[in-house]
């Protein structure tokens, strides 16, 4: 029942077939049996999760009809759970419980969700291959040997998996978008300011995103459609009124433009990804929507303008963990500034420590206009060229990843090599636009492989309309791995 | 552009991050491959491009000065490392 679709289950929950309290215990009994091999999650909340579903059976007995009741989901562990661990993937915050719930958190109880735990992640959401994680890397249910990517990858294991039918993520550089490519789901990270930051650990403010992962995009509307709405709480969060995420998805693909950057179907995307992608093209080609050819030619100059700006954001974020208010504490120094610095070496892993350090750097004095301003201008460029693309089209398609998942270990001496996989998924979030990651087919190892569609800003709807008319057509969606 | 181990040494301070002896010229070397990447930025021509600090530019929004928060302190210092009489505790920086 957990990888079925949310229309369905609601349907059996209505129909008295199946009870909220069935669904939560068959969710956390496949997480019991698969997790000792996926690490897809941190923490489990058995207790919570029975309360949850105890209420939620109650609100459908009195003629509740939301969407989300009853629901199990996991929530990736950078948001913030009141009385639940929230570690950020991070042996600093090992031993946090919040005081206080996330926005995207509350919204999801009161639609009715029924939380059974939180999902593994790359520490403090950096990373693009989970392994980042302080308790292991999760790994991708198509072939264990292989990274469900990340950061978020634990909630993408989840739901291909099959332990969840939904769970949330979030996407600073494509954290959503580029694991949800990898274990061969749906994800998608909306446009800058619309879901709530509240609550949600904070890595490169003016990028992070939260977003949301299913197997189809008509679920992922669903949840999405949830998580979206103004927090006065979020300095960031926009003033907009609720949205259907769904309203466009019987919107035919007859009419619709869809541009291919020239850049993205170049040199450095691997064949077999190429092979999927041309062959979802033709697909949507089939189904009614044109293609156009466009061009981002600063696109390749996403990848540092992001490696200045999101590790600069760090830098300053990442400075609330001092080991006063809480948090690791080493337990042995000999002054305040002892205390400091021993406290975060001991906390943070590697890629985080190296991430504060370039971040630092970039914000010192004498370098601060070569680096971090010169970043804030190429970011300006990137905005700039998606505006001129959408001009001429309705919504941007490519590969989400150059290439499909990689084997654990084989990218993590180099962070530079892991830095480059991001080049499809980056300037997406310098750009504050929406994105969408849906399979389109396999490739090498029969591993999944995603493609992106890129909209203007708010076009949430149609990039989730025009993704569940491919699934109309389709299967990619509907395979389940071996796990 | 490289860094020099004394740098390298010099932005763990000011990020207040420990690092011993032994691990200075492995990050070194590691931070030295991302700035090669970064470099790729101060070939392209800028000149007049206004800095974009944000994807939505709107001025940060002003609220009444009412106290809307309630009091969590026992709260929020029940997770703290070590506290006393409601107040968090560190090493005596005052002599």
């Amino acid at each position: 029942m957990t990888a079925s679709s949310l229309k369905d289950i609601a349907a059996a929950l209505r129909a008295r077939t199946v009870s909220a309290v069935e669904l939560a215990t068959d969710s956390l009994a496949r997480i019991e049996a698969g997790n000792p091999q996926l690490n897809a999650f941190i923490t489990l909340d058995r207790d919570g999760a029975l309360a949850a579903a105890r209420a939620a059976d109650a609100r459908i007995a009195a003629g509740d009809n939301g969407p989300l009741v009853g629901i199990p989901l996991a929530h990736k562990d950078v948001f913030c759970t009141e009385g639940v661990l929230t570690t950020c993937g991070s042996k600093m915050l090992s031993n946090f419980v919040s005081p206080y719930d996330a926005h995207v958190v509350t919204l999801l109880k009161q639609a009715g969700t029924v939380m059974v735990g939180k999902a593994n992640m790359d520490e403090f959401a950096m990373g693009s291959s989970n392994e980042n994680s302080h308790f292991g890397p999760s790994r991708n249910p198509w072939n264990p040997d292989c990274v469900p990517g990340g950061s978020s990858g634990g909630s993408a294991a989840a739901v291909a998996a099959g332990m969840v039918p939904i769970a949330t993520g979030t996407d600073t550089g494509g954290s959503v978008r580029q694991p949800a490519a990898f274990c061969g789901i749906t994800g998608i990270k909306p446009t800058y300011g619309t879901v709530s930051r509240y609550g949600m650990v904070a890595y490169a403010s003016s990028l992070d995103q939260g977003g949301a992962f299913a197997r189809s995009a008509e679920d992922c509307a669903l949840l999405l459609s949830a998580m979206m709405g103004h927090d006065p709480r979020d300095s960031t969060s926009l003033a907009r009124a609720a949205e259907d995420c769904s309203r466009d998805l019987s919107k035919p693909l007859a009419g619709l433009r869809i541009g291919l950057p020239r850049e993205f179907f170049a040199e450095g995307m691997e064949g077999d990804v190429r092979a999927a992608v041309d062959a979802a093209l033709d697909e949507y080609r089939r189904l009614g929507a044109s293609t156009v050819e466009i061009s981002l030619p600063n696109a390749r100059l996403a990848i540092p303008a992001y490696y200045v700006i999101a590790p600069a954001e760090a830098s300053s974020n990442l400075s609330r963990f001092d080991g006063v208010r809480y948090g690791h504490r080493a337990a042995d120094y000999t002054d305040l500034m002892d205390m400091y610095r021993r406290s975060r070496a001991e906390g943070f892993g590697a890629e985080v420590q190296r991430r504060i350090l370039v971040g630092t750097y970039v914000l010192s004095h004498g370098y601060y206009d070569a680096y971090y301003i010169k970043a804030q201008k190429l970011r300006r460029l990137i905005a700039n060229d998606f505006a001129a693309a959408f001009r001429q089209c309705d919504v941007i398609a490519g590969p989400t990843t150059p290439s499909v998942a990689y084997g654990l270990g084989e990218k993590t001496s180099d962070p530079v090599q892991m830095y480059l996989g991001d080049i499809y998924t980056v300037a997406v979030n310098l750009a504050g636009l929406p994105g969408l990651s849906h399979p389109a087919g396999f490739g090498k190892g029969g591993l999944p492989v995603g493609l992106q569609l890129i909209g203007d800003y708010f076009s949430e709807a149609r990039l989730l309309g025009a993704a569940h008319q491919f699934q109309q057509a389709t299967d990619w969606h509907r395979r389940t791995p071996p796990i | 552009m490289t860094l020099s181990v004394d740098e390298v040494r010099h932005i763990a301070k000011l990020a207040r991050l420990e690092l011993a002896d032994g691990e200075l010229t492995a990050t070194q070397a590691k931070l030295n491959g991302i700035f090669g990447l970064i470099e790729e930025m101060q070939a392209v021509d800028t000149e007049g491009v206004e800095p974009m600090s944000h994807p939505q530019e709107l001025a940060q929004r002003l609220r009444d000065d009412a106290v809307t928060e309630s009091d969590r302190r026992r709260a929020y210092q029940a997770i703290a490392p070590q506290t006393e009489a409601g107040l968090y505790l560190v090493p005596k920086v005052i002599e």
